[in-house]
């Protein structure tokens, strides 16, 4: 996305300054994807391209549901489709909206070097600002959740935007607007899991007693969360990992290692100026040419 | 070859060429690597034109120094063999870095410093090599699992920090003991200097009437 709302942003990438925040009374948004009543149209899909106006090229047919496979720079969302034979021996068709979780926590944030490529608003939303982009990959490797995806064209990275244009002039998201079933609501964070919370407890009824919202803490909440029948077991939904945390490597590479890395370049650095200050520098004496001459006159003189 | 008369040899032309490529390589490198690694530093990326350039420079410079390196290691692994003199060497490190020339024993063509610099790089820059490819997603996205690429990418930071405090050594040591700087520019050394600092080449270049930068083998002097 282009740069919108910069007065709003909460987080920056690769900054270590205090971004804008004279303006703080934005409410938390979230997108509340109910897999419960999905009935897996591809609308949202649909919608997400023409909204954004992406075009991915034209695949082959694999023998899945799932079209395109997986996630590129211009697919943002994908219905992933799983066929699971559930613990009574039925077939249960699990159908689960792919993309950007828009964390509290951005794991791509985190790893991004480019300043300002990544941001998040006050909203929560997490946006890639691709005109500061370098394309290098870092925030794949952050991601707990396997989204973004670095374009072999121009060599920046997309996801998701939850469509901040829209929301920013008070517009949902055009997948929102587009789903025909009410699976995809859209709304402060509050509401949605209030709402969540009237879902989780009307599939309990039905049966799904481990129906539950799915916000993992992990990653501090996300900004994309969904009603699950199965909450107990996340994975059972094309992968959706049970406990996303940002990687310790990632962690470590991010946190500690940067200011521990550049301490210890400047303690060399000085450690050497300032041994030129105290004993200077090691030149050669007329007394060491003398004696080289002699050596060399010994072995048989100059060459 | 214009070296001034009574001079020693102490890197050949191959040798300067092949330290100056990667030196610049490894300079090179160094700006990018940190203006990835710090947002502060980020700003260096501008030395290639701005963060996509960088981004897209860095590998292949990489790739450069490792070939340029290997050739370091070719002319350079037999003057850096441990040997005993280090123990010597490293007992009198106080000597060393106060200047006290009377205390320090004789060295070879290198000193246990100088080993020290050559056999870290060796270590580090095939390490930085391979945890580069892993994360050069440009190419290599695919081949190996995300966790592996967050890990190397770890590790490539980690390595490179302890490179760059190796290099400041590297550098530093050139600039402290005098001479050494036209020893890798034009190449030679006075006989002064060759006694005063590595005092047992000298010694042999000496014997078997070579100069320099090794010993001649098989030469008209006894050694």
């Amino acid at each position: 996305m282009s740069n919108l709302q910069s007065q709003d942003y909460i987080r920056i990438s690769a900054s270590t300054l205090t971004p804008p925040s004279v303006r703080n009374h934005e409410q938390e948004v979230a997108k509340l994807i109910d897999v419960s009543r999905c009935i897996g149209c591809k609308a949202c899909q649909a919608a997400c391209m023409e909204w954004n106006n992406l075009r991915a090229e034209v695949g082959r047919f694999e023998g899945s549901y799932d079209n395109p496979l997986d996630l590129d720079p211009s697919t943002w969302t994908l219905m992933r489709f799983t066929e699971w034979d559930n613990d009574q021996g039925n077939l249960e068709w699990l159908i689960r909206k792919d993309g950007c979780m828009h964390c509290e926590d951005p794991g791509c944030l985190k790893s991004c070097p480019a300043p300002g490529a990544i941001v998040q608003y006050a909203n929560g939303i997490v946006d890639f600002i691709s005109e500061n982009c370098i394309g290098c990959g870092y925030c794949v490797k952050g991601c707990p959740f396997n989204i973004p995806r670095v374009s072999p064209v121009d060599h920046k990275s997309y996801k998701c935007t939850l469509c901040s244009d829209r929301v920013g002039v008070g517009l949902e998201p055009a997948c929102v607007k587009a789903c025909p079933t009410g699976a995809i609501m859209f709304g402060s964070k509050t509401d949605m899991t209030n709402w969540a919370g009237e879902r989780v407890v009307d599939l309990k009824s039905r049966g799904f007693e481990n129906a539950g919202l799915y916000d993992p803490p992990g990653v501090g909440g996300t900004h994309v969360m969904y009603v699950l029948h199965h909450a107990d077991r996340p994975s059972l939904y094309a992968g959706l990992p049970a406990n996303p945390q940002i990687s310790v490597f990632v962690q470590a590479w991010k946190g500690v290692l940067k200011p521990l890395a550049l301490a210890g370049i400047a303690v060399t650095a000085a450690a050497g100026f300032l041994h030129w200050v105290v004993w200077g520098s090691n030149e050669v004496e007329d007394r060491d040419e003398k004696e080289a001459a002699e050596l060399i006159r010994a072995e048989g003189g100059p060459k | 070859m214009s070296y001034p008369r009574g001079t020693f040899i102490r890197n050949t032309a191959a040798a300067r060429v092949n330290h100056w490529i990667t030196a610049a390589c490894f300079v090179l490198l160094m700006i990018s690597g940190l203006s990835m690694f710090h947002p502060m530093l980020f700003f260096l990326s501008a030395v290639f034109g701005g963060g996509q350039w960088m981004r897209a420079a860095h590998p292949w410079i990489g790739c450069i120094l490792l070939v340029s390196y290997a050739g370091l290691i070719v002319q350079f692994w037999r003057d850096n063999l441990p040997s005993r003199d280090d123990v010597e060497w490293m007992k009198a490190i106080g000597a060393i870095l106060t200047n006290d020339e009377e205390h320090i024993p004789e060295v070879a063509r290198f000193n246990t410093g100088q080993k020290f610099v050559f056999w870290s790089m060796a270590l580090l820059v095939p390490a930085l090599f391979f945890t580069g490819l892993v994360i050069w997603d440009a190419y290599f996205e695919h081949f190996t699992p995300i966790e592996t690429q967050r890990a190397a990418a770890l590790i490539h930071s980690m390595a490179a920090a302890i490179a760059i405090m190796i290099w400041i050594v590297h550098v530093y040591a050139a600039i402290w003991v005098r001479g050494s700087v036209r020893a890798m520019t034009r190449g030679y050394v006075t006989p002064g200097w060759a006694w005063r600092h590595h005092r047992k080449w000298l010694r042999q270049l000496a014997a078997t009437g070579s100069r320099g930068p090794t010993p001649q083998t098989g030469g008209d002097r006894p050694a």
